[in-house]
């Protein structure tokens, strides 16, 4: 189900936090079935695109495109109406709620008379948990805070996979997690894209993304340094390029 | 596209952890809960019955029907303001002007009320609501949109309307109500019959509640509560009711105000926990950035949290003014302030937000007016008073600390 039309493609997108300009004249995009892997170095830049793509810090300037038409993402909701999903570093979840709630928070189901809609909400939470096989939890009526960090990142992708999405944005999903639950999370990645949804990855782990990735974005102090193609380099090339990477001559420019 | 639906395991290994539930199950469940520090309302009852034994050993007339029926009416006012403080707690936040925003409904409503020319009760009650609303909205409006804490704004509010006060009253001293109506919200006792009727109407309300959840869970295959155990928490419940409302028809009837009560409490626990704004508040509470990133507007939240919390402060000034007979400008200081909100915590709710109940409101307020009742009937000082309710806010605190401690030790917290 690879298709040969971007789902999401940035053009020329830049960020200024005050005098930190955390984003410079970016171009990324996005293939439906593929793994998209976005590497670089701290504060290169990485979860600030994804803050943009989500609405949460809106690009200084530059276009944004989703399924080749022009779009403007202003607040989370937009981004969530497009059909993408966004799995971020801090999780993301309110600890105070339980499984269920966090799963459909600002999403909840209702009943006439305003009433939210707990036992189908939670019919269809332990479906996705068990659709992800992850059966560890004690209950999804449990509140989050008692949750190991393996278990709160399983609900964080489930929570992003649960919706009819086209895109699922992974903020570095494996960095807290041991290996069992590292296997689990990375199979997951790749079921999504062989479902033919467009995943963009981000990790530290360059071991992991040569498993799963398709493509691989380099960023390096907010700028685009290289794009590749996995089966076309190695690792000591992109390590190369996270470090001490050069622009290309013509930003944006694909080497195939 | 999403990668569960379609095929359903016909066998959920997270349902089969919870399945089948049998009475004694739940029991085993809600007993290694309390032990392991998720005390509930446990700790409440406890005081309350202590109290009850401390006083009554002192002065015969503390379990009587006519000291019953007495502290109904005295816990309504902060009762009914501590349910609006639940709400700013839950959300992480304060409010100081609660004090003082009930005075300016009372007043409001007893100006609009003063004859000649004075209007209708209801008018004048809606507009000194839609008044204090008013200032709730826009003291949210002025804490979020310029990012201030609220224990500064509302500080603010509490110097400010407390001067509107003392403007509107003026030379007059003290304001007589005149208007049967509002008097008779906390001077008027149901016919012994009615009393029966509405405590018919509430357990009846609560049980059909009770099955329709478990029909509902049924229906989506979850485990559900036992039936045993539902019909247990009735009775248990008809029971309650059946004593409460006896004991005051001895006396001169269950209080119109104690309806009151109820009514909020059933309103506002449904809007807290059955609602999405209910939800959104707790999420506010307990993950400002997860809200904001769920797409929840936190702003509109918060801003109709604050209203909440004014409205029901007004409510609450204008029941204690019905109680009083009139206003003065004494209305809405005093311990007014910290009682509402120490009734919240003393019941329950957390000062650092998304955690807490509406019914810790009712709960620590008749907590802290049984000692205050109590007390006045030994005839202690005011100066013991303040001490001892101070006490009893302190070890509240300290219950909710410890249990809450051995709570995260456990993995509950
Ligand atoms: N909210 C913010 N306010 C100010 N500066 C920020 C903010 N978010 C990120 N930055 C800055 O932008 C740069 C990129 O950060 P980030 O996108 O988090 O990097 P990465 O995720 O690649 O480690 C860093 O210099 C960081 O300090
Ligand atoms: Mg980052």
């Amino acid at each position: 189900m690879v298709s040969d039309k971007p789902l999401l493609e940035l053009k020329g997108v830049s960020k200024r936090f005050g005098a930190v300009q955390a984003l410079t004249k970016v171009d990324f995009f996005s293939y439906p079935g593929q793994v998209m892997a976005l590497v670089g170095d701290n504060g290169a830049g990485k979860s600030t695109l994804i803050k943009g793509i989500a609405g949460i810090y809106p690009f200084d300037e530059g276009e944004v495109y989703y399924d080749g038409k022009q779009v403007h993402i202003h607040s989370p909701k937009d981004c969530a109406a497009l059909g993408i999903e966004i799995v971020y570093q801090d999780l993301a979840l309110a600890d105070n709620l339980d499984v269920v709630a966090n799963m459909f928070l600002g999403r909840e189901r209702v009943l006439p008379l305003w009433r939210l809609d707990e036992a189908s909400m939670e019919k269809d939470c332990v479906k996705t948990l068990d659709s992800l096989s992850v059966t560890t939890l004690r209950s999804v009526r449990q509140p989050v805070a008692s949750l190991s960090g393996g278990q709160r990142q399983a609900i964080a992708v489930a929570k992003a996979v649960m919706w009819n999405s086209q895109l699922v944005i992974l903020d570095e999903p494996t960095a807290a997690l041991g290996v069992a639950q590292t296997r689990q999370v990375l199979d997951l990645v790749r079921r999504l894209a062989d479902k033919g949804l467009a995943v963009v990855l981000i990790s530290h782990n360059l071991h992991d993304i040569f498993e799963v990735a398709d493509r691989i974005t380099v960023l390096r102090l907010g700028q685009k340094v290289r794009e590749f193609d996995t089966k076309q380099t190695n690792q000591q090339e992109v390590v190369h390029a996270i470090t001490a990477g050069q622009l290309e001559q013509v930003p944006g420019m694909v080497k195939s | 596209m999403s990668v569960e639906n379609p095929t359903t395991a016909p066998e959920s290994a997270l349902l089969a952890g919870q399945a089948a539930q049998s009475p004694s199950e739940y029991l085993q469940g809600y007993l290694k809960r309390v032990t392991s520090g998720d005390l509930g309302s446990l700790p409440i009852i406890l005081g309350l019955i202590i109290i009850a034994i401390v006083f009554q050993s002192q002065n015969q007339n503390f379990l009587t029907a006519r000291n019953f029926v007495n502290l109904i009416v005295q816990m309504a006012g902060i009762t009914t303001i501590a349910y609006g403080v639940v709400f700013v707690l839950l959300i992480g936040e304060i409010d100081l002007s609660i004090g003082y925003v009930s005075a300016v409904a009372a007043v409001t409503m007893t100006l609009l009320l003063r004859e000649p020319g004075g209007w209708p009760w209801y008018a004048a009650l809606g507009l000194a609501l839609i008044t204090v609303a008013i200032i709730g909205i826009v003291q949210g409006l002025i804490i979020t949109s310029f990012q201030l804490p609220s224990f500064v704004v509302t500080l603010a509010g509490l110097l400010a309307w407390n001067g509107v006060v003392l403007i509107m009253i003026g030379g007059a001293g003290t304001v007589i109500i005149q208007d049967n109506v509002i008097i008779g919200i906390a001077n008027y006792f149901l016919p012994p019959l009615w009393g029966w009727i509405v405590a018919a109407v509430f357990v009846g309300g609560y049980i059909l509640f009770r099955i329709r959840q478990v029909i509902a869970r049924r229906s989506q295959g979850l485990p559900t509560t036992p039936m045993l155990i539902v019909t247990v928490q009735s009775i248990g419940l008809a029971i309650l009711a059946g004593i409460a409302v006896y004991v005051c028809n001895l006396d001169r009837g269950v209080p119109f105000v104690g309806i009151i009560l109820l009514v909020f409490l059933v309103f506002f626990s449904f809007l807290a926990t059955k609602t999405p704004f209910g939800r959104y508040v707790y999420a506010v509470g307990g993950n400002k950035e997860a809200a904001r990133r769920a797409g929840i507007s936190v702003q509109k939240i918060q801003v109709i949290v604050f209203m909440i919390s004014s409205t029901m402060a007004g409510m609450g000034g204008i029941i204690l003014a019905s109680r009083l007979r009139s206003v003065d400008t004494a209305a809405g200081g005093g311990n007014l302030l910290l009682n509402a909100i120490a009734a919240a915590v003393i019941g329950g709710t957390s000062l650092f937000g998304g955690s807490g109940r509406v019914s810790s409101a009712i709960l620590g307020a008749l907590i802290i007016m049984s000692v205050e009742n109590g007390m006045g009937l030994l005839g202690l000082s005011s100066g013991v008073k303040f001490v001892i309710t101070g006490l009893v806010l302190l070890l509240a605190v300290l219950v909710d600390a410890i249990s809450r401690r051995s709570r995260s030790q456990s993995g509950l917290a």
